[in-house]
């Protein structure tokens, strides 16, 4: 087959010592930027564009894919062993994993999202492989109401999220809606919500301004406050014996999370707009929904660690896809790299495949082998940060704030959102104490800003008639599972006698 | 907690009208032919959060939420100084980024965290508190070309000699 | 612990920077710290492309001593860079990078309080012309055509763009008026989407810069209906312009870096010397040539005066808009 052997060559081509080289040297980089608490792979391209004039354009690309690799895994890492999603892909993997640390069971979770990383990597990859031409017609056959459709199904699955309050909940996951429509509306381009008349609102409200503050102050400050100076001791021990079983129990414990979240995540991520973060949200909710113990969800069950970890991975990989095919940036990440291709005087676009079979095939097969680099060293790392959870808590607590301080502004460059962080921090440690589940809102402003601009684009293309989101062949099938499935927990409610709640949100 | 319940529902609540009256600077209903206005998605969201907030509050008239049962209290004495020595503390921190830079607010941050709140010996803290920040600047300015806020102009000629040194 | 941060930072970040020669530019000001290079748009879109194209040719010549640091402030058309670049504590080390906006968005929002002619001339790097596209299974391969579809279709023909008072829909409305047309127009949030949702005929034609569509058109997708610029583009001598139909009507991006309010004349210089060099370079004039941009060299003065007249005619543009 001429595929198989272009992506042997690419893989050949990887293989290379300086390619290898840099396929090391970038997993590493991407892992620790990937850990740090705002920075993601966007800012590894910081270190690709002056390697660009050293090495031949391949190389650089393959220094990219091995960054966006590490990257990948190492926003796991932050989600378990600080409690702060370092972006918004790894939200889910804090539910699961951050109890399981707690448990004194971060290794578990290490390892079992190292794996099922690898193994949606690789799944995709394959998908990737086999298919891409033939899901480039998939991917733009969706316009704005199967985006939304699909976004009412990101919803359905945080039903079931929240803590047992349910007006709480709701009103958790409206907060972070609103919030995320502060600033410009894209339809009419209007300033909207400028709170308090404050400039500085026109920019809106990043996902990481309110990410960290929920997560890297509010939480902090929670814990600081309810472990009494006494800091629960459930520092493990790292060994390779340790390791063996750890790895053992998670392939036993994650295998249908991952499944799931490597299947579910590829066809999400290949979807323009949609992106990991639907992905490993929906990855979460469907392992829980088939679950033989989905009451263990959110109390440190490896599946829910891998189903989103696995999807993440694997939808990242998918949104290469749309880039690659069409041109067109899925991400900021995607967005300089297709701005690199322009530089090395490539024309992104439906041609590259047939014009450009070195360089789509050897960044392929370059994210086989950096695939394969990232678990293998993330692995070996984690010891590494085994260890620093072992450090004592007031040295730790000081640090987590510093990078989250930090890690802020490197991802804003804006003291405006640093204070907004503060604010967030400091709330978010009140309506905690209040029972007020936050991880609804901190999702939700991710995916409103998607959610909104197509509901009404989608009503601009009908004139305004809301049929289309059932008579469209895709988006049709989509709404009706979704309104299905956020009419479920409605009517479970009203059987409890409850009907208040239950017809508010859709 | 139960007062605290009632009247964080309350706040909550007139932060949703709030919300509310601001979302209606933009139309807040249904165009004909094009769908909603851009206030109409704030708008009914927020009175979504309204009406959730009555709920809460109807919920801590009836008793069946666990805070609004309970009689401890919002914060005991050491809750509110552990709060307030770590809130407070990274305020003045965040103050400080904007008078002696990024890297600075975070060498004092550090030093009183470890020495005054953690205990640990001047040795340990004094040294954490160095080399944090220089590792900071390196790895952000130098490897991820991400400049801090450098402060008033008195820390430029620091700045200037650490920039030298980078580039 | 600092030494060992610096032999990381010389292998992840390129010996280059270490190792090479002292930069060769005049004598004078030079900047003492990293360059904030502000783009006025999301990244991905025609100007995020063009702000860090420049960075990488003044990054592999080596012509500053300090990097040029791209960020992204694209949110409300812009606005956020102005308010940024406005507000910026250190105006001899903040440049932007900007595109028509920054005359339409003081304009829209008069609140803000931007007046652009406080902002310095640096460089105008080219213009970047409009071209009308549709897909090639629409059937339709001349504007008369395209005209006569649109017209049948009693405003359900549907148009993509970036939104209400961008580049595009200028260009939209001032086709609607010039020939009764009714479209529904539809606002993204960058050119890419835009083009993307064409690629997949969820809308039915748009207006791009060539950079934009390029892709799509050498593969067959995309057709070019007509160039809103004062002469035909080289790179599509078949595709006839606006002025051709008989109307007095060109219009251009453009593609302009300008230096923050309040900056020193000798920091100002340093950034003419710094962009007349990065325009001379092969690269910059191969792209301008690849993406069909149209040269428009201006020196300070005459940059100050352009901008004087577009915000005029800006001004009339979007009045009827009505706006």
């Amino acid at each position: 087959m001429e595929v198989l052997s272009l992506l042997a060559n690419g893989m050949w081509l990887a293989l290379q010592p300086l390619n290898l080289m840099l396929i090391l040297i970038g997993v590493s980089i991407g892992l620790f930027i990937g850990a740090m608490p705002g920075l993601g792979s966007v800012n590894g391209v910081a270190i690709l564009l002056p390697i660009t004039f050293l090495v031949p354009p391949s190389g650089a690309i393959i220094f990219l894919a091995a960054i966006y690799y590490g990257a990948m895994y190492g926003g796991a890492i932050s989600s378990v062993t600080l409690g702060i999603p370092g972006a918004s892909t790894a939200v889910a993997t804090t539910f699961d994993g951050r109890p399981l640390a707690r448990q004194g069971r971060a290794s578990l979770a290490l390892v079992t999202a190292a794996l099922a990383s690898f193994v949606g990597g690789t799944v995709a990859n394959v998908f990737f492989t086999a298919f891409a031409p033939l899901l480039a017609d998939v991917a733009l056959s969706f316009g704005p109401p199967e985006i939304f459709a699909l976004m009412l199904l990101a919803f359905a699955t945080f039903v079931g999220l929240g803590g047992d309050d349910i007006p709480k909940t709701i009103f958790s996951i409206c907060f972070g809606l609103v919030l995320g429509a502060i600033g410009f509306d894209q339809i009419s381009g209007a300033p909207r919500l400028v709170l308090f008349d404050i400039m500085g609102f026109l920019q809106g409200i990043g996902f990481l301004v309110l990410a960290i503050g929920v997560y890297g102050i509010g939480e902090m400050l929670w814990t600081i406050e309810q472990s009494r100076g006494e800091v629960e001791s459930t520092t493990p021990k790292m060994t390779a014996r340790g390791m063996a079983k750890d790895t053992a129990e998670a392939t036993r414990r994650g295998w249908k999370g991952t499944t799931i979240g490597s299947v579910l995540g590829f066809f999400v991520g290949i979807l323009p707009a949609a992106g990991a973060t639907p992905a490993s949200l929906m990855s979460y909710g469907v392992a829980k929904m088939v679950s033989r113990v989905p009451g263990e969800f959110g109390k440190g069950n490896p599946d829910g660690v891998a189903a989103p970890e696995a999807a993440n991975n694997s939808a990242s990989t998918g949104s290469m896809l749309p880039m690659l095919t069409l041109g067109i940036p899925g991400s900021p990440t995607t967005a300089i790299l297709l701005g690199g291709m322009v530089i090395w005087g490539l024309v992104p676009g439906p041609l590259l495949f047939v014009q450009e079979p070195d360089f789509v095939w050897g960044l392929i097969g370059s994210f086989y082998i950096s695939n394969l680099a990232a678990v293998l060293i993330n692995l070996a790392f984690i010891p590494v940060f085994i260890w620093m959870l072992r450090m004592p808590f007031t040295i730790l607590a000081p640090m987590i704030f510093v990078l989250s301080i930090a890690g802020g502004y490197a991802a804003t460059r804006d003291m405006f959102d640093i204070w907004l962080i503060v604010i967030f921090g400091l709330g978010a440690f009140v309506l905690r104490r209040f029972d007020y589940p936050l991880a609804p809102a901190v999702l939700a402003i991710v995916l409103g800003p998607i959610a909104e601009p197509t509901l009404r684009q989608s009503l601009l293309l009908s004139s305004g008639d809301p049929s289309i989101f059932f008579t469209r062949p895709v988006a049709g099938p989509i709404t009706v599972v979704a309104l299905i499935l956020l009419a479920l927990p409605a009517v479970k409610l009203l059987r409890r006698g409850r009907g208040k709640v239950a017809t508010e949100k859709s | 907690m139960r007062n605290g319940e009632i009247v964080t529902a309350g706040v909550l609540a007139l932060f949703s009208i709030y919300l509310m009256w601001k979302s209606t600077e933009l139309p807040v209903g249904y165009i004909p032919d094009r769908g909603p206005g851009g206030g109409a998605w704030p708008f009914w969201l927020s009175a979504i959060m309204l009406i959730c907030c009555g709920i809460t509050a109807f919920n801590w008239w009836r008793r069946t939420t666990p805070p609004s049962q309970s009689d401890e209290p919002f914060l005991d004495g050491y809750g509110w100084r552990m709060v307030g020595l770590v809130g407070g503390g990274v305020i003045v921190f965040v103050a400080l980024i904007q008078i002696i830079s990024m890297y600075g607010a975070i060498a004092v941050f550090l030093l009183y965290y470890l020495r005054g709140l953690g205990r640990h010996s001047w040795k340990l803290s004094l040294t954490t508190a160095i080399t944090t920040p220089l590792a900071f600047f390196f790895f952000f300015e130098g490897a991820m070309r991400i400049t801090m806020p450098t402060g008033l102009p008195f820390t430029d000629p620091v700045f200037d000699v650490l920039y030298e040194i980078i580039y | 612990m600092s030494t060992t941060k610096r032999s990381f930072l010389q292998v992840a970040c390129a010996a280059l920077i270490a190792l090479a020669p002292m930069p060769t530019l005049a004598d004078g000001w030079e900047p003492r710290r990293p360059i904030d290079f502000t783009i006025m748009a999301g990244a991905g879109g025609g100007a995020d492309q063009i702000a860090r194209f420049l960075q990488s040719v003044a990054q592999e010549y080596d012509m500053t001593n300090r990097p040029l640091v791209p960020s992204n402030r694209g949110g409300g058309s812009g606005a956020e860079a102005l308010i940024h670049v406005s507000n910026a504590s250190d105006p001899d080390h903040t440049i932007l990078v900007t595109l028509n906006s920054f005359f339409t968005t003081p304009l829209r929002q008069e609140n803000l309080g931007i007046d652009v002619q406080n902002f310095t001339p640096v460089a105008m790097m080219g213009v970047d012309p409009f071209v009308l596209w549709v897909h090639t299974e629409s059937g339709i391969t001349d504007f008369d055509q395209f005209v006569a579809q649109v017209q049948s279709m009693n405003g359900d023909f549907v148009m993509g763009g970036t939104g209400a008072g961008q580049e595009d829909s200028i260009v939209i409305a001032f086709m609607s008026d010039a020939y009764d047309l009714d479209i529904n127009y539809i606002p993204y949030d960058g050119g890419g989407a835009v083009a993307r949702d064409l690629a997949g005929q969820q809308i039915m034609a748009t207006v791009n810069n060539p950079a934009e569509a390029k892709g799509f058109y050498e593969a067959g997708d995309f057709v070019p209906l007509v160039a809103f610029s004062d002469e035909r583009l080289p790179a599509y001598p078949d595709v006839p312009t606006m002025m051709e139909m008989g109307h007095e009507f060109s219009y251009y991006n453009q593609r302009a870096v300008v230096g923050a309010p309040g900056m020193s004349e000798e920091a100002a210089e340093y950034y003419r010397n710094l962009f007349t060099q990065i325009y001379e370079t092969e690269e910059w004039q191969a792209y301008l040539e690849s993406e069909s941009l149209s040269p428009l060299w201006m020196d300070a003065e005459e940059q100050a005066a352009y901008w004087a007249t577009q915000v005029e005619s800006h001004r009339e543009l979007l009045a009827s808009l009505g706006e």
